[in-house]
């Protein structure tokens, strides 16, 4: 593939230690991750000059700023969605270095969302849940619905019926992430891993879809990501990590995990079909076409619909594609060698986009052998990097 | 059974909506006893959930109206772990597509959650809510109500 000046690649990636005590402010994880991202790439903080982050991350562009020394921020954006978003915070990056809006952009994000706040948990009356009011969810409060665990069983639920999947076929892949987190030191699961009778066993959270081994974990950690140009990238530490594509969508009446009003079919992965579709055309290669697969694990059944949108199989195949081994560190399509979010833990998509760049770069502790292209994909966002 | 799930001791313990300027003509049809959906004054499609713009036509002029009630189930779920807010026992939470078109959260109410099953029909009634609001249910629908 062409290499030019301007093609945006990433460059440096941090990542604190993933916990469910940081013992440490929100901001300090971010600076700490910051901070290593940068030594990681070789760049001194004050030459940071754009920064991104999520609309719902506690911290503030000043207060970090504040913490690494940054002498001229020229550029802040923030993403929306969540963690659904959070392959978005690569698209932006992209777009800022492309155009020349900024040199050195540094992504973070940063959460105590074990010890300081319960993200999985209900939300009590009259509050806007997590993920704030860019999406409907204040229609499900009353009703009991109300925590991310049960918005997401509404449409896995049609999904199931519709495909006749059990929750112990979505247990194929909470196995399968505790194996690749089972050796993977940084995990919180490290050398925990589980068995089909494991999740079978674990309790409900949202019957009949979800048990608690179907759900991501709750973590505190921080994970940057430092971008730049390749004009630049050539004199830094590290070989840098082509983004050749990356998309964001959004489509009339879809949302973020709430998503029941785009269609009278809501098991249709629509959001991620449209991205598989532009990633084609501006990176030129698909999904399925890659070597590692980083994709969004907050429950397990969104694995089996995005394998669908992404392209990876058809519509209603993805028991079948998984159960096949598609999914394991030999087989087709690697998914999160780091264990994911349900083995690793749940710093909200940006410890899977760090997972991707240590696997093209070929560091990464579960390597998967002859990585050219890593896609990584997140619902709504998709990007395909590889180290040319 | 379901719909005591949300009283305590005869007391109503549902949480509240959270209502906004532009979900409250929902709300106050319910305090009411009305379902109320959203139509455009213009094209007549209906919405929900509501909006301050038609998005086909672009006008402003889009009014509540009285749905008529009956819908069926699309999907649905039991939350238990961590209990909601307000439930003394899981409700058994489901998506229903009313006859107009359009798809709501709510619960279905007296009925075991081993007999709940997609595509059966319901019909709305209303539940009390802690701060002496109402919110819609819906309960499946008898025989002998069935038109």
């Amino acid at each position: 593939m062409a290499i030019r000046n301007n093609d945006a690649v990433i460059v440096g990636v941090g990542q604190t230690e993933i916990s469910k005590q940081s013992g440490r402010s929100e901001l300090q994880l971010a600076a700490e991750a910051s901070l290593l991202a940068l030594n990681d790439a070789g760049i001194a903080p004050e030459d940071v000059d754009g920064m991104i982050t999520y609309t719902i991350d506690n911290n503030d562009e000043v207060g970090l700023c504040r913490c690494l020394g940054v002498k001229d921020l020229k550029y802040t954006v923030r993403v929306p969605q969540g963690g659904g978003g959070s392959v978005v915070t690569i698209f932006q990056a992209m777009a800022a270095v492309k155009s020349g809006v900024a040199d050195v952009v540094l992504i973070w994000r940063a959460m105590n969302e074990r010890s300081q706040y319960r993200f999985g948990r209900p939300v009590p009356a009259g509050r806007i849940p997590v993920g704030g009011g860019s999406t409907f969810m204040e229609w499900a409060m009353p009703f009991g619905a109300q925590s991310p665990g049960s918005w997401e069983a509404l449409v896995a639920q049609a999904y199931m019926k519709k495909y006749g999947v059990t929750n112990a076929d979505f247990g194929m892949v909470s196995v399968l992430l505790r194996k690749h987190a089972a050796t993977n030191p940084a995990a919180w699961f490290y050398k925990k891993p589980i068995t089909i009778d494991d999740h079978q066993n674990s309790r409900w959270i949202a019957a009949p879809v979800l048990r608690l081994l179907d759900c991501c974990q709750e973590s505190d950690g921080g994970v940057a990501i430092v971008v730049t140009r390749m004009d630049r990238a050539r004199d830094l530490k590290q070989k840098p990590v082509k983004i050749h594509g990356a998309v964001h969508t959004m489509l009339p009446n879809h949302e973020i995990i709430t998503n029941y009003y785009h269609s009278q079919d809501l098991t249709r992965a629509a959001l991620s079909e449209t991205v598989t579709k532009r990633l084609k055309k501006t990176a030129r290669i698909a999904p399925a076409e890659t070597q590692v697969a980083m994709i969004y694990d907050n429950f397990t059944p969104q694995i089996f619909t995005q394998l669908e949108g992404f392209g990876y199989c058809k519509r209603g195949e993805a028991k079948d594609y998984i159960a096949g081994g598609n999914l394991e560190l030999y087989g087709k399509s690697p998914l999160s060698p780091n264990g994911g979010h349900i083995g690793e833990g749940y710093i909200h998509g940006m410890n899977l986009i760090s997972e991707g760049v240590r696997q093209a770069r070929g560091t990464a502790v579960n390597q998967v052998k002859n990585v050219e292209t890593v896609f990584l994909g997140s619902g709504v966002s998709g990007a395909i990097i590889g180290v040319v | 059974m379901a719909d005591d799930a949300s009283l305590r001791g005869g007391v109503a313990t549902r949480p509240d909506p959270i209502v906004t300027v532009d979900s409250s003509a929902f709300w106050a049809g319910a305090d009411r006893g009305e379902l109320i959906i959203q139509q455009c004054g213009d094209c007549t499609t209906f919405y929900h959930p509501p909006r301050p713009m038609c998005p086909k036509c672009h006008t402003t002029a889009m009014r509540p109206v009285k749905a008529n009630g009956r819908g069926t189930i699309y999907s649905y779920c039991i939350p238990i772990h961590p209990p909601s807010f307000g439930f003394a026992a899981p409700p058994i939470v489901a998506l229903i597509d009313l006859e107009e078109g359009v798809r709501i959260v709510s619960n279905v109410v007296g009925i075991e959650y081993e007999k709940v099953t997609n595509g059966l029909k319901v019909e709305v009634e209303f539940e009390p809510t802690e701060g002496g609001h109402q919110v819609p249910v819906f309960r499946v629908t008898t025989k002998k109500k069935a038109r």
